[in-house]
């Protein structure tokens, strides 16, 4: 049975996916962008499967990573590890804006999920889920898993659902941005709602760094 | 750092016309004689001002013999894009080349836009090192960085072409083309964003403009006559599209605002043939977007008969004044196509909302190498030059006019020398246009392009229509 504390993980992870969703960045934009270039609400629609599917491969990239790693090490040494890389990305990203120079407005399936991967992980969207992910694995292990591998170990199922949940707070509201600025907003709307995502996306980078060490 | 994102900078063209008018301008200016520094002149375009129309400050460069030319902004609309969105960059900084020097100066018109300020210089040494280009010409703000183009290689001749620079830091970045395919000369650059297409265009290299036309070369139609379509994203070459070598001079290119379109206008300076003047229509055919790129004719300016003794010695002979339209620009919702006659001294405007069939709509005369037209403010007092660049208000309404080209070129049109002077037309709502009497500004240095505060129709591109 589920104590309080891994439900309110799994809520949390439900809305970290919700949080990198509403960021213009991340995705929703650029579905926007491709209905109206197309002219047509298909193209809207038609970039969800690969924005998602992207963005999904970028959290499990990070989980991977983290369940190699925990086999070594154990999981203090990588909760601090995590922890550091966290502080430095948000750090990095109060200073730089820079992106991934991947596409431009012309893109297939392909070219939008390479997008939508490279955007997240750039961004750190993986590893700001990690510390959730280490919380539960950690739980699961018993609460008194000594050594990361056991935490990693149960980790295959555990990682899928944390991917297809935050996955799942992602793509809803990535789908919600696009559909309402498309047919309704507009995107005048851009200029005045706007705020600086980059500084809380920063932020959230450095508070997750705190986070990770406090499970 | 903003915590809203820029307000200069706007998701679609339309809504960029609806911005506030601009009360300042930036002017580029330059000595000829490359004694003196050159200078970005701040220039008042509030009407309400007791200083409209005139120069509230001028910020020296630190060098002479630079030649500004073009300049344009560190960043703008394209930065609202959503394959690389950053909305809260500023629009801060000027990219001042100096097209003879190739050195490159940014300029900070924050905290005060009225007394802009250098904020860095990349020297020649560094851009040729980094680039193995040089005479640095046109900058353009695009969504994933600073785009520059230049006309020569580092020795002054060919190949031209384009790098980038780093938008917050002004790093050279290094070339941008991986394949340019036949590509030799260089002029202009712009793109379709919304197709991931580059069009460039073509003048020649520095050894052939650097001491002003070489007859030779033109009359053996050696000059620029083509566009280059690119891919932008793989950064290589796709087609040319050839003019015919009669065509001399291809140069500024104005493509479609709106982001879905796939069409734009050149202009061509002159024609071998019979010294008429023309704009060029280029297009994607077809709907899939995977049509073949073409071009055409659409507007034919002829040249003006003239008598000997009027024209300067390039021109005597032939007995006729060439309209050599150096510039052209195109209003944000393109509707409206400005057409500078250099030679006859007349601006032209077009409707085309047709692209294919332009229709004349207006027709101002100023200067010009025959007329010497005057001004509404000073009619008695012959002006020589003529509309040379020409810049247009985010809303359509205004259209600011220079009159010196490129120092040794102006020499040889305008033998007497061009005294400086920058103009405004206002424009009526269906179309026609008439000079505003209480805007002649006479400058000591020679004044080439504007852009206005907060962006203009040839400043900004735009990823959503």
């Amino acid at each position: 049975m589920m104590t309080d504390g891994v439900t309110m993980t799994w809520t949390g992870l439900l809305l970290l996916g919700a949080f990198h969703g509403v960021n213009p960045g991340m995705g929703w934009l650029f579905a926007v962008a491709l209905g109206m270039q197309e002219k047509r609400r298909r193209a809207v629609w038609r970039a969800m499967l690969p924005l998602g599917v992207g963005h999904g491969l970028a959290i499990v990239a990070a989980l991977l990573v983290a369940a190699a790693l925990g086999r070594m090490l154990p999981l203090e040494v990588l909760r601090w590890m995590v922890a550091g890389v966290l502080l430095t990305l948000g750090i990095y990203r109060l200073f730089r804006h820079r992106h991934p120079r991947w596409v431009g407005m012309k893109v297939d399936m392909k070219d939008l999920t390479v997008w939508s991967f490279l955007m997240a992980t750039a961004h750190g969207a993986g590893l700001m889920v990690l510390p959730l992910f280490l919380g539960i694995a950690a739980h699961q292990a018993g609460g008194h898993a000594h050594h990361a591998m056991q935490a990693a170990n149960s980790g295959v199922m555990t990682g899928l659902m944390v991917t297809l949940v935050h996955g799942a707070g992602y793509l809803v509201v990535t789908a919600l941005a696009a559909a309402v600025v498309f047919e309704k907003l507009g995107v005048g709307l851009l200029r005045k709602a706007w705020f600086n995502l980059d500084v809380v996306w920063a932020a959230t980078l450095i508070a997750t760094a705190g986070l990770t060490l406090a499970f | 750092m903003n915590w809203k994102p820029d307000q200069t900078f706007y998701p679609s063209p339309k809504m960029a016309m609806e911005a506030v008018p601009e009360k300042l301008g930036y002017l580029a200016q330059m000595d000829p004689a490359r004694k003196r520094p050159d200078a970005l002149a701040v220039v008042d375009l509030d009407p309400e001002s007791k200083s409209y129309g005139q120069i509230l400050s001028q910020l020296d460069m630190p060098n002479a013999g630079d030649e500004l030319h073009h300049f344009g902004w560190n960043a703008c609309s394209s930065c609202l894009c959503p394959s690389s969105p950053h909305p809260h960059m500023e629009r801060r900084y000027l990219v001042v080349p100096g097209l003879r020097s190739s050195r490159i100066h940014i300029v900070d018109t924050k905290p005060d836009p009225k007394n802009p300020k250098l904020a860095k210089v990349i020297e020649p040494e560094e851009v040729l090192k980094k680039t193995g280009y040089s005479r640095a010409h046109t900058s353009h703000c695009g969504p994933d960085g600073i785009y520059m183009n230049a006309l020569g290689s580092a020795e002054g001749k060919g190949p031209g072409g384009i790098f980038m620079l780093d938008a917050e830091n002004f790093d050279i970045k290094g070339r941008w083309e991986k394949d340019r395919g036949p590509q030799h000369l260089a002029y202009d650059f712009w793109w379709h964003l919304g197709h991931d297409t580059m069009i460039t265009s073509e003048w020649g290299t520095p050894d052939m403009v650097e001491n002003g036309v070489i007859p030779e070369l033109l009359m053996g139609g050696k000059y620029g006559h083509a566009l280059h379509v690119w891919d932008l994203r793989r950064r290589t070459h796709q087609q040319v599209l050839d003019l015919g070598a009669e065509q001399q001079m291809v140069l500024e290119l104005r493509p479609a605002h709106d982001p879905t379109e796939t069409y734009g206008f050149v202009g061509v300076v002159t024609s071998l043939k019979d010294l008429s003047a023309s704009v060029w229509l280029w297009y994607r055919e077809g709907s899939n977007g995977n049509g073949q790129w073409k071009i055409r004719k659409v507007i034919e300016i002829p040249a003006e008969p003239a008598a000997a003794e009027d024209l300067p010695p390039l021109l005597k002979g032939f007995g006729a004044v060439p309209p050599l339209v150096t510039d052209i620009n195109l209003s944000l919702d393109d509707r409206f196509l400005y057409v500078s006659c250099w030679g006859t001294g007349e601006l032209l405007q077009y409707d085309v909302s047709d692209p294919f069939n332009p229709v004349k709509t207006g027709s101002v005369r100023i200067g010009g190498i025959v007329k010497r037209a005057a001004h509404p403010a000073q009619p008695k007092k012959a002006l020589n030059g003529g509309p040379q660049m020409v810049e247009l208000s985010r809303d359509g309404k205004r259209v600011y006019l220079t009159n010196s080209l490129y120092a040794s070129w102006d020499e040889q049109f305008y033998p007497d020398g061009i005294r400086g002077w920058m103009v405004k037309l206002d424009v009526g709502k269906q179309g026609g246009m008439e000079l505003d009497k209480r805007f002649l500004l006479e400058t000591d240095l020679r004044p080439h392009q504007v852009h206005l505060e907060g962006g203009d129709a040839s400043s900004d591109s735009y990823c959503f229509s």
